[in-house]
């Protein structure tokens, strides 16, 4: 294995050790006794202690730690404090909506800012490029939850095309049901970001044109299309990912909004209910999983730099 | 300054903002009515010369709702920028000015903290401590230390290797000494402008935060909660969920259009070519 990869992987670890004893700490210790949380100031002390051991909180906090690391590696996060079930089923139930909702969102602004970005970038300083940009500034300044009211008031209300919220999940109105659920949500995830990442697009396009490497294409006899997609666009995407992969943690933190926007039953309601339930042992593990997802993207995307420009050698990273 | 009148997105940028603030300093002293006076018996009446922008559910005055969550806004914006700028900003120059481990242990501490997305900070820290305005605020405060942290760094050792550091070095001055001196003035205007852009951001946390019910809490009027509230009613009032966002995005817009304007120009040679 490159030695590159090797120093990469022992950061990402570090990384996720450190944010798992963050959130074992804000989560776990800083609460003081879950089992006093839960069943409320006025419950006897013999039954907060009976509780405390029936969920295995009497134990010293290393011990605790370690053993909810071991249940990660292992798949057993413990059980719910409220519903008894294993919360390894109940987040992977929520992912079955959070993830393809993830996925939907992140492919929508990877098409609609690089077709909005390498469009302006190609018509640089006429209408189309300013008005395009006049249209991004406005969709940064758009907050994601407000959107997607927007698009529940037209789709909804007004047209009624689409439901208001909501999910049918994916067996019974099957795949297409699902999808269309989803389509309003991924939609108002999916304009924001993709008004940043058009607005990056557009000027590492621009940077890259102005490169002699691509006066020498078009010299040569190139077509003007043929060099923007040949030699443009792919020095362009290096900073196009980094900040992509950004963004996937921004989107991450969106779903959690935008699940509540639409009554969409995901990840980001689970953590909701599971506070105003004082299910801690749910949110940690919620919360821990998130922060992972992020730091692994991150390091996804600092591999991907070895795979889009050759120039980056091991050395480098 | 006349440069600065002729550049669109300064004047745009300055104009919202200043219509934030006034707003918010108008809220002090006057509203049309009072924004915590219920009236059911008036409750969601369409604008009016009395009320401007109707009222809400609540019979509430919408456009006095609005003013005094400008000033909501401005709080948690001043107030998470304060502390992004104020730690951020301290450990970037540190980082810079000692180099070697400490500047490697700061820098890998900033990079961990991106792990944790405003949302989920503020997410942890309302499961621990309960949901309100203050926590919201520190969690986007947390959340924009390493941003600031970053910038400063990279601003201060782009500078440091500047003739006039050399020079100040030359007359026997201490690395804190420069640091404060030359260096912090110097990177004055990038952190300015990046200071505009975490306010714009915290506005759009806090009024996420509010609109999910963690951040700012009734009664107090803020332009998140306004949102979750209108959500109820969009087949009734759909303008009510209209006029918060525009709000928002207005704010946020100004602001945005403000650090682009003074980017270009307190510092021409960063000026990216358009």
């Amino acid at each position: 294995m490159p030695l590159f990869l090797l120093k990469r992987l022992l950061t990402l670890i570090a990384t996720l050790l450190a944010a798992s004893v963050v959130v074992f700490w804000v989560l776990e210790i800083l609460p003081g006794n879950a089992a006093q949380i839960l069943m409320g100031p006025d419950a006897s002390p013999e039954a907060v202690q009976a509780l405390a051991r029936q969920l295995g909180l009497d134990h010293p906090p290393l011990q605790r730690y370690g053993s909810w690391i071991a249940g990660m590696l292992t798949g057993n996060l413990g059980n719910s404090y409220v519903y008894s079930t294993p919360v390894l089923e109940l987040v992977l139930e929520r992912l079955k909506l959070t993830v393809p909702l993830a996925v939907m969102a992140m492919a929508m602004t990877t098409v609609l800012a690089l077709a909005v970005g390498v469009y302006a970038a190609s018509h640089h300083n006429r209408a189309g490029d300013v008005g395009l940009m006049a249209a991004t500034q406005v969709g940064v300044a758009i907050p994601n939850f407000w959107f997607a009211i927007l698009l529940i008031l037209l789709f909804a209300v007004h047209l009624r095309w689409f439901a208001a919220g909501g999910f049918p999940g994916w067996e019974d109105e099957g795949v297409l049901g699902g999808v269309k659920a989803l389509l309003l949500p991924a939609i108002s995830l999916a304009v924001v970001q993709a008004a940043i990442l058009a607005r990056i697009t557009r000027s590492a396009v621009l940077e890259v044109m102005r490169e002699d490497y691509v006066r020498t294409a078009r010299a040569k006899g190139l077509s003007r299309r043929a060099t923007l997609w040949r030699h443009v666009l792919r020095n362009a995407l290096i900073p196009v990912v980094t900040v992509m992969g950004l963004q996937f943690a921004n989107l991450l933190a969106g779903t959690i909004v935008v699940e509540n926007v639409f009554y969409l039953p995901g990840l980001g309601r689970l953590i909701f209910q599971s506070i105003s339930n004082r299910d801690l042992i749910v949110v940690r593990n919620c919360v821990m999983l998130l922060a992972a997802m992020v730091v692994i993207v991150n390091f996804v995307v600092d591999l991907l730099y070895a795979v889009i420009d050759p120039r980056v050698k091991a050395s480098d990273i | 300054m006349h440069r600065a009148l002729r550049h669109p997105s300064f004047v745009i940028g300055s104009a919202l903002t200043l219509l934030l603030v006034a707003a918010a300093a108008l809220s002090l002293v006057w509203t049309p009515w009072s924004p915590y006076e219920m009236n059911l018996a008036g409750k969601l009446q369409p604008p009016s010369a009395a009320h401007w922008l109707g009222t809400d559910p609540f019979g509430r005055d919408v456009a006095s709702l609005l003013l005094v969550g400008a000033r909501n806004s401005i709080l948690v914006g001043v107030i998470a920028v304060g502390i992004g700028l104020g730690i951020g900003g301290a450990l970037g120059l540190v980082a810079s000015a000692r180099r070697g481990w400490v500047e490697e242990l700061i820098m890998r501490l900033a990079d961990f903290t991106f792990a944790f997305p405003a949302i989920l900070s503020a997410i942890m820290m309302t499961a621990v401590f309960g949901a309100g305005i203050v926590n919201s605020i520190i969690a986007i405060g947390i959340f924009n230390i390493p941003t600031f942290a970053r910038v400063t760094r990279a601003s201060a050792n782009a500078i440091g290797s500047r003739d006039f550091i050399l020079a100040a070095q030359a007359c026997g001055k201490g690395p804190w000494r420069i640091t404060i001196e030359h260096v912090l003035p110097n990177i004055a205007s990038v952190l300015i402008v990046q200071a505009t852009i975490q306010f714009a951001i915290a506005i759009l946390a806090e009024a996420a935060l509010s609109y999910l019910g963690l951040g700012t809490q009734p009664p107090q009027p803020s332009w998140g909660r306004m949102l979750s509230e209108a959500q109820t009613l969009l087949f009734q009032s759909p303008m009510l969920a209209v006029y918060p966002g525009v709000a928002i995005a207005l704010a946020v817009l100004g602001l945005n259009l403000l650090g682009d304007g003074l980017r270009d120009l307190l510092d021409p040679r960063l000026t990216r070519k358009r």
